[in-house]
């Protein structure tokens, strides 16, 4: 049965919003237009999620451009301050504390020990002008290693897992190809063994035969590493591949949640409709 | 093993403000090493109701009652997402018409994918999957292959292979032997034997049930609603 034991993270009311908020927005009853407050302007970007990752799963989340998917995931990772709501992992502190609050020094340790992240634009995640090699020593360096050994040898076998040829492992990834630097980006994620990965848009501006090496790799170190993932996508074939269970969002808010082929078969939201039935 | 109560499933199409009954009051149930066979017309509702039971679709409606090997009688309506994706990993399998896979992944790795999921080791998984492929006569010069290369007929060898590998407690087949030519459908008739031989519940939907004569024991006609022993 689930219970605390199975669940990687839990975020209760988490919300992002842009303004101050007046007293009409405040009251959670009083409807906005679409996620806009329309007295104060107050912009919604997130409002109100919840939701519990499993360890070892893959949580898709879908919805259009503006929904709040890529908010969410900066706040998860702290990139952007949340404004409400609390956020536990398991991995920390036994879970205990609302790691939303913690003191920025606490939040880098998640961030370099818990957490991996990749961006849809490898610019955020890599040191563009740094080798591919150093750009995984860094992020090995920041969760604590000394040992130049060991960082390369972590460096060769991540670098060798994405498929980047060895010869090339001093390379800046601005020589490389988008896919190829989408794939240094996660083997600097994947390189410290997070246990929780957090993957937004990656397959976006790949084409498909790149996408689909993308795609083998997530679902292998899954496999092997047992990893949990939050896998954001707009792309309902790739969520439908790879993930368990699905977050429709629409306006900040979830419109709909549940496993995977539920949602994809027998959705009841307009929205999820609306998005299934668009699928060519 | 599974009781179907009194279900019904509707569905609403926002966009086309309309709602359209798939199902309504069907009861049904099957005991354990039983097999039932599901016959009606097109477009009755008999995919409706197999989806149900595997959690594919919430009905209205009405109660699904399983007797699980882990958490004893649940109600497949009422379970946790984290609870049926688990139950679907270890002891429910479902074998579509239609095989869906990740793009170039061979056959062989999907088959041992479905026991890793299950927590096999990997090696053991390696041997059962290259059994199951052997079993249902993929030729090895197909398990390094992609299935979307393969026939229609070994597809649906393969999608079999892949739910049935796992030895499922219940296995819910939605048409398995529609599209195939008379070897294939023997093929599979004597995989469904051997699994019912092996104590596996099966529920499976027939165009042909003359052809499942002698293993189905019960059969629930869509058109009289109702079940009946054979």
């Amino acid at each position: 049965m689930s219970t605390h034991d199975n669940i990687a993270l839990s975020v209760r009311g988490a919300g992002k919003f842009y303004g101050d908020r007046c007293n009409y927005c405040r009251n959670e009853n009083n409807p906005l237009n679409n996620n806009i407050c329309p007295y104060c302007r107050t912009v919604f970007a997130v409002d109100d999620v919840s939701f519990d990752l499993y360890k070892g799963e893959i949580l898709g989340i879908v919805g259009e451009s503006g929904s709040g998917k890529s908010t969410l995931m900066k706040m998860l990772y702290f990139d952007q301050e949340r404004s409400a709501g609390e956020y536990y992992i398991t991995g920390y502190a036994e879970g205990v504390p609302n790691v939303f609050t913690l003191s920025s020094q606490h939040r880098r340790e998640i961030q370099n020990e818990i957490l991996g992240m990749v961006y849809q634009n490898p610019v955020y995640g890599l040191k563009m002008d740094f080798s591919s090699m150093s750009n995984i020593a860094e992020k090995l360096i920041a969760a604590g290693s000394r040992n130049v050994g060991e960082m390369t040898a972590a460096g060769d076998h991540f670098l060798d897992k994405v498929n980047i040829p060895l010869d090339r492992k001093f390379e800046p990834p601005e020589n490389f190809s988008g896919g190829m630097q989408q794939r240094v980006q996660i083997a600097k994620a994947l390189s410290n063994y997070p246990p929780i990965l957090l993957l937004d848009e990656v397959t976006t501006g790949l084409d498909v035969s790149v996408q689909a090496d993308v795609l083998e790799l997530i679902k292998e170190i899954q496999r092997e590493l047992g990893i949990s993932m939050i896998v954001v996508s707009h792309d309902l074939a790739i969520i439908r591949m790879l993930c368990d269970r699905t977050m429709v969002m629409l306006n900040g808010s979830v419109a709909e949640a549940g496993i995977t082929d539920q949602i994809l078969e027998d959705p009841k939201h307009h929205y999820t409709q609306q998005l299934v039935y668009s699928i060519l | 093993m599974l009781s179907v109560q009194n279900i019904s499933k509707s569905f609403t199409i926002h966009h086309l403000k309309q709602t359209r009954t798939a199902i309504g009051g069907v009861s049904l149930h099957v005991d354990k090493g039983g097999f039932l066979g599901i016959v009606g017309k097109s477009g009755s509702g008999k995919s409706t109701i197999l989806k149900s039971i595997y959690g594919t679709y919430k009905p209205d409606a009405g109660a699904i009652m399983y007797d699980s090997q882990e958490h004893g009688t649940v109600n497949i309506l009422d379970i946790s997402d984290y609870d049926l994706i688990r139950l679907r990993r270890t002891e429910i399998g479902y074998v579509s018409q239609f095989l869906k896979v990740m793009p170039r992944t061979t056959s062989l790795e999907l088959v041992t994918q479905s026991l890793l999921e299950m927590g096999e080791p990997q090696e053991i998984a390696l041997d059962k999957a290259k059994d199951a492929l052997r079993h249902y006569d993929i030729p090895e010069s197909l398990w390094n292959n992609y299935p979307n290369t393969f026939s229609g007929g070994e597809k649906l060898r393969l999608n079999i292979a892949r739910a049935t590998v796992k030895a499922p407690r219940l296995l819910l087949l939605d048409e398995p032997t529609a599209s195939l030519d008379y070897d294939s459908k023997l093929k599979v008739r004597e995989a469904i034997s051997k699994l019912k031989a092996n104590g596996t519940t099966l529920i499976g939907i027939f165009h042909d049930l003359d052809f499942m004569e002698g293993l189905c024991d019960h059969v629930y006609d869509m058109n009289e609603k109702a079940q009946q022993v054979i």
